[in-house]
């Protein structure tokens, strides 16, 4: 073992552990917060704003990519007081589509990368797939580390991917995605977000949402807790994104909350938390209206992209 | 803060009735107390507002209550267990039927926040039924002996930290058992207990198994001195404990008693930091610290303390302190004057002695009692902070080297009811306990409670136990 690995080692597995019970009391503790009225319509707004709207299917097309860009813009055509959505999350081969819709717009536009979602591929290919997506417009780039690598102990390699795929993501902000329902413990949670920002992330993910478990509050807790700590400690700040299974409102709530009683409010922000989500625009749209008018609309009321 | 404020989302108080007046619950119904008693108000803490006059009862009415208790007790202990348990899982029903009233009223006599009343008090107090009910028909198989008995009639007087759980606590392992029992709550809790003698009337409880007889000090004494009662069951100060077992003493009454503690709650530098800091908050600021097994002694190993103390700091800046009925708050209005008082008296002696105090900023409402969450740095054993329950939302940080160490001062207390250990090793979690010299000891956890499980302390904490097994044997013979 290398000097650099051995010291990568020792400094991970010296972090303080986390109590399984205690975090899932924790987060569970504070879904029960009650958020109403204008509390409710601030938290709603601005997680609209924090959405990443996300579309990562085999069966993406430049047609269904327009579309669901143009939805970014204007996510409720008929209030133009609704804000506009943080980003647009879609393959490399569909960031050309995307960029020519948002150019211009400040809605940012992330692509995944490093061969998205299993990260099994050799460290050039996961390098040219990120260039591409940088190529061809991306100011965001999503990639995912190795949790094989991260799993058999291997943090070296880990790093040294991640400080690779920075360098070729340039300007472009970089999320590590740390798949955490393949980590196993929170303890690897904690480990895996601090090697990340050791290695020069942007963002820490939870999820690429390819997996049957995707991000959860005790999961976010635990990130949280490392990005405030590891800001405490070196001054950088690093921002948070939870993606897959953040389905309605009431759930995106609960993430706000969470943020707002952990690390604070300088998180609250899309330009340090993001949803990885598709359908929760939708329920936050059908939410906001219901804040507004008083009533439910109906599904078909809201725009289906 | 401004960016994400909570707006208010109180719970509403029009889901309980509370009559402007109450009587005692002697033999199935209310009546008023006699010449010998009286009447006093008890009042909402969070506000000052009077909620209702309760009757305060005399020696007579004392004694008309044990006689109730007395005359139910053959038909009752007769009954086969199996028919005892249905009226107690009858009693767990309602009570959980009829939770959102209960909890709404334990916060408004009592001050405690909702969130704790709802989720944690009620829930409790319904599985703790639930729980003695599936005792009584099986009581030869406990490890009392093939055929226990029960004692007869049970004085049972309670304190007003959890008014309707310690409630629970007393009555459903007596009645499981096959004895009577006439309850004092407390002066300044009285309403739950109140409401509960109408759940009996629901559930259809046949009358004079319980009593429920309010008042002051003098009612606890008449009750627990009266000649008629077999068994006493106290939980309280320590001080009021040594007057029962004194008045107690040479008669053939059996007794039980749980009192005060000034539990350590013991942070190795190994610990989870982020979870122990919860746990530390839980173990002093739940329920403002009116709880006797508190966490409220704080032992840090000293190679961890300035994360521990920045960490616990950072946290109890976002406790929310205030209106009990709203369902964000995290510490409730302080239960009395007296107490408030109590409360600021030692915390000035602990500033005087030189002790750093330390409370997040923190506006607290014009009415009521109120008290800030505080700690003390720089404690030391000989600080009177140290030493005495003050039973309010006031920690006192320590700090320590060794394991041994912290054995030392943890058990360097007249009190032995709780204690906890955070560190993320098995074995030493486990070498503590052994040396721990504490009714309940928890590991990585702090003031979790389960009906199953046995409590009670060692020591001026008191004796017996109750909960679990084990609290059965307090009233069976």
């Amino acid at each position: 073992m290398s000097g650099s690995a051995f010291n990568l080692r020792s400094f991970l597995h010296g972090l303080p552990g986390v109590d399984k019970v205690g975090v899932e009391a924790r987060s569970a503790a504070l879904g029960t917060r009650s958020v109403k009225t204008t509390a409710k319509a601030a938290a709603i707004d601005l997680a609209i704003r924090m959405v990443d709207l996300t579309t990562l299917e085999g069966a993406d097309t430049p047609g269904k990519v327009r579309a669901l860009s143009a939805k970014a813009l204007r996510p409720d055509p008929a209030d133009p007081t609704c804000p506009s959505v943080a980003a647009i999350c879609v393959y490399p081969a569909m960031v050309p589509v995307a960029a020519e819709v948002l150019a211009g717009s400040g809605v940012h536009l992330a692509s995944v990368a490093t061969a998205f979602p299993s990260g099994q591929a050799p460290l050039e290919v996961k390098l040219a797939d990120t260039r591409d997506a940088v190529a061809g417009g991306a100011d965001e780039i999503d990639m995912v580390i190795s949790r094989g690598a991260f799993l058999s102990g291997r943090y070296d390699h880990v790093y040294e991917e991640i400080v690779a795929v920075k360098e070729a993501s340039g300007a472009a902000h970089l999320k590590v995605i740390l798949e955490t329902g393949e980590l196993g413990t929170y303890d690897n949670v904690r480990r895996a977000s601090w090697l990340a920002m050791l290695a020069g992330a942007d963002f820490i993910k939870t999820s690429t949402g390819k997996v049957p478990v995707a991000a959860t509050l005790p999961v976010t807790l635990v990130m949280l807790e490392a990005v405030r700590d590891f800001r405490a400690q070196t001054g950088r700040q690093v921002g948070v994104k939870p993606a897959g299974g953040i389905r309605t409102t009431k759930d995106a709530i609960k993430y706000l909350v969470l943020i707002n009683e952990t690390v604070g409010t300088d998180w609250l922000d899309p330009d340090w938390f993001r949803f990885g989500a598709s359908s929760l625009l939708n329920d936050l749209l059908m939410q906001r209206t219901k804040l507004t008018t008083g009533h439910y609309a109906g599904p078909d009321y809201f725009t289906l992209d | 803060m401004s960016l994400f404020s909570y707006a208010p989302a109180p719970e509403s108080r029009s889901v309980v009735d509370i009559a402007p007046s109450y009587g005692l619950f002697i033999d199935g119904s209310f009546v008023p107390a006699s010449s010998s008693g009286g009447v006093f108000k008890t009042v909402n803490p969070a506000s000052e507002e009077v909620l209702a006059e309760v009757a305060a009862a005399g020696v007579e009415d004392v004694d008309l209550a044990v006689a109730a208790a007395r005359r139910a007790f053959e038909p009752w202990s007769a009954l086969p267990g199996a028919e005892r348990a249905k009226y107690l899982f009858r009693i767990a029903r309602i009570i959980q039927e009829r939770s959102r009233e209960l909890a709404v009223l334990e916060s408004l006599d009592n001050g405690k926040p909702i969130k704790e009343s709802r989720d944690v008090d009620l829930p409790l107090v319904a599985a703790h039924f639930f729980y003695y009910a599936g005792w009584a028909d099986k009581l030869p198989y406990a490890g009392f002996g093939a055929d226990p008995r029960p004692l007869g009639v049970a004085a049972q007087v309670i304190p007003w930290n959890f008014p309707l759980l310690m409630l629970a606590w007393k009555i459903a392992p007596a009645l499981a058992a096959g004895n009577t029992v006439v309850l004092k709550p407390a002066e300044t809790t009285p309403l739950s207990a109140l409401f509960f003698a109408d759940v009996c009337q629901q559930a259809g409880l046949p009358r004079g198994v319980v009593n429920i007889i309010t008042g002051a000090g003098e009612t606890g004494r008449a009750l627990v001195e009266h000649p008629d009662v077999n068994k006493v069951a106290f939980t309280g100060s320590t001080e009021v404990g040594r007057q029962i077992a004194r008045s107690v003493a040479g008669t053939r009454k059996r007794l039980t008693l749980e009192l005060g503690g000034k539990a350590a709650n013991i942070v190795f530098d190994d610990a989870p930091i982020d979870q122990a800091v919860e746990g530390i908050v839980n173990g002093i600021f739940f329920n403002q610290g009116h709880v006797c097994c508190a966490g409220s002694r704080l032992l840090v190993q000293e190679s961890a303390y300035d994360t521990v103390l920045e960490s616990l700091k950072r946290r109890m800046a976002t406790l929310r302190v205030g209106d009990p009925l709203d369902k964000n708050t995290d510490i409730g209005a302080i239960n009395s004057a007296a107490q408030l008082s109590r409360i600021r008296e030692l915390s000035e002696i602990g500033a005087s002695e030189g002790a750093d105090r330390w409370s997040p900023p923190c506006e607290l409402p014009a009415q009521g009692y109120w008290f800030a969450p505080t700690i003390f740095t720089g404690v030391t054993q000989a600080h009177r902070i140290a030493r005495e329950e003050i039973f309010g939302p006031v920690l006192s940080v320590l700090t320590f080297r060794t394991p041994d160490e912290a054995v030392e001062k943890a058990n360097n207390t007249p009190y032995g009811l709780s204690a906890g250990v955070w560190t993320e090793k098995g074995s030493l979690i486990l070498a503590m306990a052994d040396k721990l010299r504490a009714g309940v000891v928890w590991a990585n956890t702090f003031n979790k409670f389960d009906p199953t499980s046995p409590f009670g302390g060692y020591k001026e904490s008191g004796y017996g136990r109750e909960g679990g097994r084990h609290g059965l044997e307090a009233y069976l013979a």
